[in-house]
């Protein structure tokens, strides 16, 4: 721990007595301009994060006319009709199909990928490594490489536009993140727990499922919070693969889709206000999600990177 | 290992290789394969083209001038994020008044973590959506809006943000760092807070400003993390599909004019609109290769000796 200190400025050779309380004050002076400086630019900074967000929410409140006017009117009346409009026309849809993948998508992901990162980190097999770098090394590669053939993969299956192929490519595509986060979980476990369910006859699936899962909560939070966001928020994949294959086929667009769906129709009939109540709408989970595991949040999405 | 155990790890690896495979790993190997060919997608009949599409590809001004516009964002959105989120997380973890000569965050420091972090959650579309209206080119758009109250901007001719090429980029850049500042600022946060509160003491003692304590100091001990952000705000800079795709104007964005083209925008326009499906590979395998190199050389350039601490 030698090196940085080495680094930091000596004390300067002339220093008396006499000179060190004028230093002092100084310092002093400097830390009051210092406070001032930085609460200035932290709370510039809050506001250009907060204001363009409230003046979306308020604009969902306005008329097409006031909103082309001035950007600072206003709403004159304060009606939830845009809310309802907003959900009937797709966004509720959206908001469900979403949905739909997302109850499927998300257990699984946690279930396979805990089940593979829980093998690869507590039973040495030869291949071992190999398969645990396997599962990594997707996720160095950008998922533009695999687009063209694994929208004809998904086609050959004959799951274009359906939810259950969105939902094995969404698992398949959390795989590399949840593998990697898990086994580093799984292996600060003790083993001496493991070792006593075996013991007492526990079959190594149930050990799993029983034992070493449920020691493993905290970790599959994180992951859970992490692959949840990263789903919700999937953009480029539905775009390439839930696109309606004929006249016929229903629209299942997932939100993030259909929002740029919307703002594109904006070009042909103006209703801004329905866009701005969609986004709010689109808006509102991820608020709660963030708000309430907010700790969680912030702990799962640094831990993604920093390793 | 005895017998039983191999079936259970056979079993418990089934499922999730089988789905890997199928879904990443083989269409990842195929893209090779496949950008070699002509193929365009309608019919299973292609014929081997050889290295034809990667000429071709270089002779695509509109795909030449989208590598130049990831090349300016991967030089901008790293450099300024990194900037800001240091600033700020300096300023959140060390910008306070410290008691007896101690350094401290200021005050209201969870909050504005709180806030900053607040736009990651958000998805890119919503953010396509709210800054489109943001940028929008009269007086109904926030930063025009403002603008022509401040006089700065005549109501009769506001800016075109997205409609002109000097400002185009810019435009994006800002919505980029906008979204990022917050979660590198806790991550630097975090790292910052593991770093023993006696070494800014001793530092104080010996006379340090403010400034050089986090040069001296601060900024050498956050290193892996800085040369971490770095990698991966280069990635995203690689990327950018979505805000350019939603925002911009043309199909699959670019506009105006292909001035804020990037590759993604190129290869999805190609494959989904154009069918040219061979080519669209050959672009991937070119975003992978330039992906690869930007990760090797960023890791070695920003290479220093490990401080433990």
């Amino acid at each position: 721990m030698s090196a940085p200190l080495k680094e930091t400025a000596p004390p300067p050779a002339g220093r008396t007595s006499a000179k060190a309380p004028a230093k002092a004050g100084e310092r002093r002076g400097e830390g009051v301009t210092l406070n001032a400086f930085s609460h200035g630019f932290l709370a510039l900074w809050a506001l250009m994060i907060v204001l363009p967000l409230l003046w979306l929410v308020l604009s969902s409140f306005k008329t097409d006319a006031q909103i082309a006017g001035s950007a600072f009117g206003w709403p004159e009346n304060w009606t939830f009709d845009v809310f309802s409009r907003a959900w009937e026309k797709g966004i509720g849809d959206y908001f469900l199909n979403t949905v739909v993948v997302l109850v499927f998508s998300v257990p699984l992901t946690m279930l396979f990928g805990s089940m593979a990162a829980y093998v690869l980190a507590r039973y040495p097999f030869p291949g071992n490594r190999f398969l645990y770098y396997f599962f990594v090394a997707g996720a160095m590669f950008p998922v533009f490489l695999a687009l063209v053939p694994l929208f004809f993969m998904v086609k050959r299956l004959d799951m274009l536009n359906t939810y259950q192929g969105l939902i094995l490519v969404y698992v398949a595509y959390s795989m590399p993140f949840t593998v990697f986060f898990m086994h580093a979980f799984f292996r600060t476990l003790p083993t001496a727990v493991f070792e006593a369910a075996i013991l007492d006859g526990a079959s190594h699936t149930r050990t799993f499922f029983q034992v070493m899962l449920p020691m493993a909560k905290p970790g599959l939070i994180s992951v859970g919070i992490f692959n949840t966001l990263g789903q919700w928020n999937q953009f480029i994949l539905p775009t390439v693969l839930m696109q309606p294959q004929s006249g016929d086929d229903p629209e299942r667009y997932v939100l993030t889709q259909g929002l740029i769906q919307l703002q594109q129709q904006q070009g042909y009939a103006s209703d801004l206000p329905v866009l701005f109540a969609g986004v709010t709408i689109a808006m509102i989970p991820m608020l709660v999600v963030y708000l309430s595991f907010q700790r969680q949040v912030q702990a799962g999405l640094t831990s993604a990177t920093l390793k | 290992m005895r017998k039983g155990q191999y079936r259970f790890v056979a079993g418990f690896l089934l499922v999730p290789v089988a789905l890997y495979l199928i879904f990443v790993i083989w269409p990842y190997i195929q893209t090779f394969g496949y950008s070699l060919t002509d193929w365009k997608g309608q019919s299973q009949t292609f014929s081997f083209v050889g290295l034809d599409n990667y000429e071709a590809l270089f002779r695509d001004d509109i795909f030449m001038g989208a590598i130049w516009h990831n090349i300016l964002f991967l030089v901008f959105i790293p450099v300024i994020t990194i900037l800001l989120a240091l600033f700020f997380a300096f300023m959140l973890n060390a910008g306070g008044r410290g008691r007896a000569g101690g350094v401290s965050g200021v005050a209201g420091s969870k909050f504005y973590r709180v806030v900053y972090f607040f736009p990651q959650v958000l998805s890119l579309a919503i953010l396509a959506v709210l800054f489109r209206a943001v940028y929008r080119s009269d007086g109904g758009g926030m930063l025009n809006g403002a603008l022509v109250k401040l006089g700065l901007v005549d109501a009769d001719r506001p800016v075109e943000w997205l409609n002109e090429p000097d400002f185009v980029l810019w435009a994006l850049i800002v919505v980029v760092v906008w979204h990022g500042v917050g979660f590198y600022l806790v991550l630097f946060s975090a790292a910052m807070q593991s770093i023993p509160k006696d070494i800014y003491e001793a530092a104080l003692i010996d006379g340090a400003s403010r400034g050089q304590s986090f040069f001296r100091i601060t900024l050498p001990l956050l290193w892996d993390s800085v040369q971490t952000a770095w990698v991966y705000l280069g990635i995203a800079a690689m990327d950018m599909f979505i805000l350019v795709s939603t925002m911009t104007s043309g199909e699959f964005g670019g506009g105006p004019d292909h001035h804020s083209e990037v590759m993604a925008t190129v290869m999805m326009r190609n494959f989904l609109y154009y069918g040219k499906s061979g080519y669209a590979c050959a672009m991937g395998v070119i975003m992978l290769l330039l992906t690869l190199i930007l990760s090797v050389v960023m890791l070695r350039a920003t290479r220093r000796e490990r401080i433990e601490f």
